[in-house]
């Protein structure tokens, strides 16, 4: 019963991971880069919801619905003042100035918040405690449900977006071939701006469910994007779904790991992640033209 | 020069009839002249200048080796590496280890080096499956788990870190001398390596794959001997800064060694000195080693503006000061590319190769 439990924990802690992922994969599906600070800008969102829940006495999810808007069009807005830019560097330059942006971040949030560890579980009220206690050994947390379900939701969503929707087949039209779709009218620049602003709200959404179900600090970014990049290695690049299930699988092997040693927990996650890259799978992930 | 090169040459002088092709020019002979009598003035300093100073010149010579390695993968490679710090941490627990088991500690270090260089190889299997962002993030995780791994092992001290041992047989002057030169010679080898691979056929193909992978894989180019090559090269050269560091500091701890931090120092040097530029990464190690000096202690405001300035070379000037200096004043110190030179004898209506 004891290694249900465990999974089941590892499954909605995967539920977390994955939504860090979904910008990732989205920017990488449409424009092949990574946003090294998109780690960084999930902590901005979650001191965002902490400031606007402690001056407003709101609860925090309140707090969330205000802050995503924000996030949408600071998400905009540095893609305009600089990824946009940073794109036509080469493909190296995001990479540089996106790692730089990170490290501002961190000290900016360290110069204004302190570097001290908090937590938005107590200002969350009873949802953030309440579990559903099947037996001795397995309870499972409400807040877990609701992430995993946000989690489900939201990729979802996106995958619908993508599919089904004018703006979603356009995203998709300027991912295979920007120039392609500029001649058929499309204002590519205009489609990556859209996608990064998507993605750095789906990364304060992130933020803020990390903060409320555990703890963060202005130096949690860097941790958190690499969970996040492990969890679309391990989904395989493929879809929005896959990343899903990849967080989950990373989520599964951290309470695994952790459940033997608490020293093993990290170890647990990265050393399946160097699997799948060793896999014969591993191979072509790289090659793997990315369909968003 | 190779026949090959000699046939180059004349084809493309009968061609043209107007350039000629240039490796090297007066200036970079009087380099090597210079660096001579560089090299034999920095070899002095521990007996002209005082402990402090050489310590600080240690150093500084380290994060030279550090800009110059990672400017190696980026500039010449393509490969944005956010996981040196893995060389670096296994070149100073390697030293550890071997002077546990009795080395002596400078030879420790050199077998150290060589070590992480080894440990390149297996790397290279996962991470060189993996392009441009992946690449980056990829080998972060290997640094991390490097990091966790060590964190594990109570034998090197676990979480809390470990002390250099065996170095106090040396009074303090002494050793602190022995640390530089090794340094010293530690710079020489490296910077040796990067310039005869850069100038080697490899080096030229290196060249191609950075600028455009795939056509230099369809002219036949062997894209991955040439990135392994590189990545091997920098993992010692990161694994020996490692180990000197260790020498120079006496106290490592594995969150610290292990720590991302090495990497944006590595990025800002180059991209200030010149990402893709030899000299470059050289001009940045001063010009970091003097900020540092200066601004460290304003903490969170000195990272920033190390940030910030990393993000605004990288847009505005992405080849730095170095770049910036070339484009004045056409001087190359280190011939690694090739230059169009106009013939006196060439009609003078040519157009300026420039």
């Amino acid at each position: 019963m004891i290694w249900v439990s465990v999974v089941i924990q590892g499954v909605l802690l995967g539920a977390v991971y994955a939504l860090f992922a979904c910008g990732l994969s989205l920017m990488f599906g449409v424009m092949r880069i990574i946003n090294l600070a998109h780690g960084d800008l999930a902590v901005i969102g979650a001191y965002l919801v902490w400031v606007v829940a402690d001056r407003a006495h709101v609860s925090p999810f309140v707090a969330l619905v205000a802050v995503l808007p924000v996030m949408l069009i600071a998400g905009y807005a540095l893609h305009v003042a600089l990824i946009g830019r940073s794109l036509r560097g080469g493909p190296l330059t995001p990479l540089l100035t996106t790692f730089g942006l990170g490290i501002v971040i961190q000290n900016a949030l360290q110069e204004v918040f302190s570097p001290d560890v908090r937590s938005l579980g107590a200002a969350a009220g009873p949802i953030a405690t309440w579990s559903w206690r099947i037996s001795d050994a397995l309870a499972i947390s409400w807040l877990g449900i609701v992430i995993l379900a946000v989690a489900v939701v939201v990729l979802g969503g996106l995958e619908l977006f993508l599919r089904w929707t004018a703006p979603g087949r356009e995203m998709r039209a300027t991912a295979q071939d920007p120039d392609a779709a500029e001649l058929v009218g499309i204002d590519a620049r205009a489609v990556y701006a859209r996608a990064t602003a998507i993605a750095i709200a789906t990364s304060g959404l992130a933020g803020a469910f990390l903060a409320i179900r555990s703890t963060f600090e202005p130096g949690s970014g860097p941790t958190q994007l690499i969970f996040g990049f492990e969890a679309v290695v391990i989904g395989g690049f493929g879809s929005l779904w896959g990343t899903l299930l990849g967080g989950i699988v990373l989520g599964v092997a951290q309470t695994i790991g952790g459940h033997l040693d608490p020293q093993w927990a990290l170890l647990a996650g990265h050393l399946v992640f160097l699997a799948v890259l060793a896999s014969p799978r591993g191979r072509t992930l790289a090659a793997r033209t990315v369909q968003p | 020069m190779t026949e090959n090169q000699a046939k180059a040459r004349t084809d493309i002088e009968t061609a043209r009839g107007r350039y000629l092709v240039r490796r090297s020019s007066r200036r970079s002979g009087v380099t090597l002249g210079a660096l001579a009598v560089a090299g034999a003035a920095l070899a002095a300093v521990p007996l002209v200048l005082s402990t402090y100073a050489t310590e600080q010149l240690t150093e500084l010579f380290i994060l030279a080796i550090l800009a110059a390695m990672w400017n190696a993968l980026a500039g010449y490679g393509g490969l944005i590496s956010i996981g040196q710090q893995a060389f670096v941490g296994a070149g100073a627990y390697a030293t550890i280890l071997l002077v546990q088991r009795g080395t002596p500690p400078y030879l420790a270090i050199a077998i150290a080096a060589l070590a992480a260089g080894a440990l390149a190889l297996p790397i290279s299997l996962l991470v060189l499956r993996l392009r441009g962002g992946q690449f980056a993030i990829g080998t972060w995780v290997v640094a991390e788990v490097l990091a966790l791994l060590v964190a594990l092992d109570h034998g090197v001290g676990g979480g809390t870190g470990v002390s250099l041992t065996g170095l106090n047989v040396h009074a303090p002057a002494d050793r602190q001398a022995y640390t530089y030169w090794m340094t010293l010679g530690f710079g020489a080898l490296l910077l040796g390596l990067a310039f005869a691979l850069l100038r080697s056929p490899a080096g030229a193909a290196l060249q191609a794959i950075r600028d455009d992978e795939q056509a230099a894989a369809s002219l036949g180019v062997r894209v991955d001997t040439g990135k392994l090559l590189l990545f091997v090269l920098a993992a010692f050269g990161c694994g020996a800064a490692g180990a000197l560091t260790l020498a120079n500091t006496l106290f490592i701890q594995p969150r610290s060694i292990f720590g991302v931090q090495w990497t944006a120092y590595m990025i800002f040097m180059v991209l200030v000195g010149g990402l893709g530029t030899f000299e470059g990464p050289l001009v940045g190690a001063v010009v970091f080693f003097a900020i540092q000096h200066w601004f460290a202690d304003l903490g969170t405001w000195y990272l920033i503006g190390l940030g910030a300035t990393a993000v605004g070379f990288a847009l505005l000037a992405p080849r730095g000061a170095w770049g910036w200096i070339v484009q004045r004043w056409h001087v190359q110190l280190f011939p690694v590319g090739y230059r169009l030179v106009a013939r006196d004898d060439a009609p003078r209506d040519a157009a300026d190769p420039r």
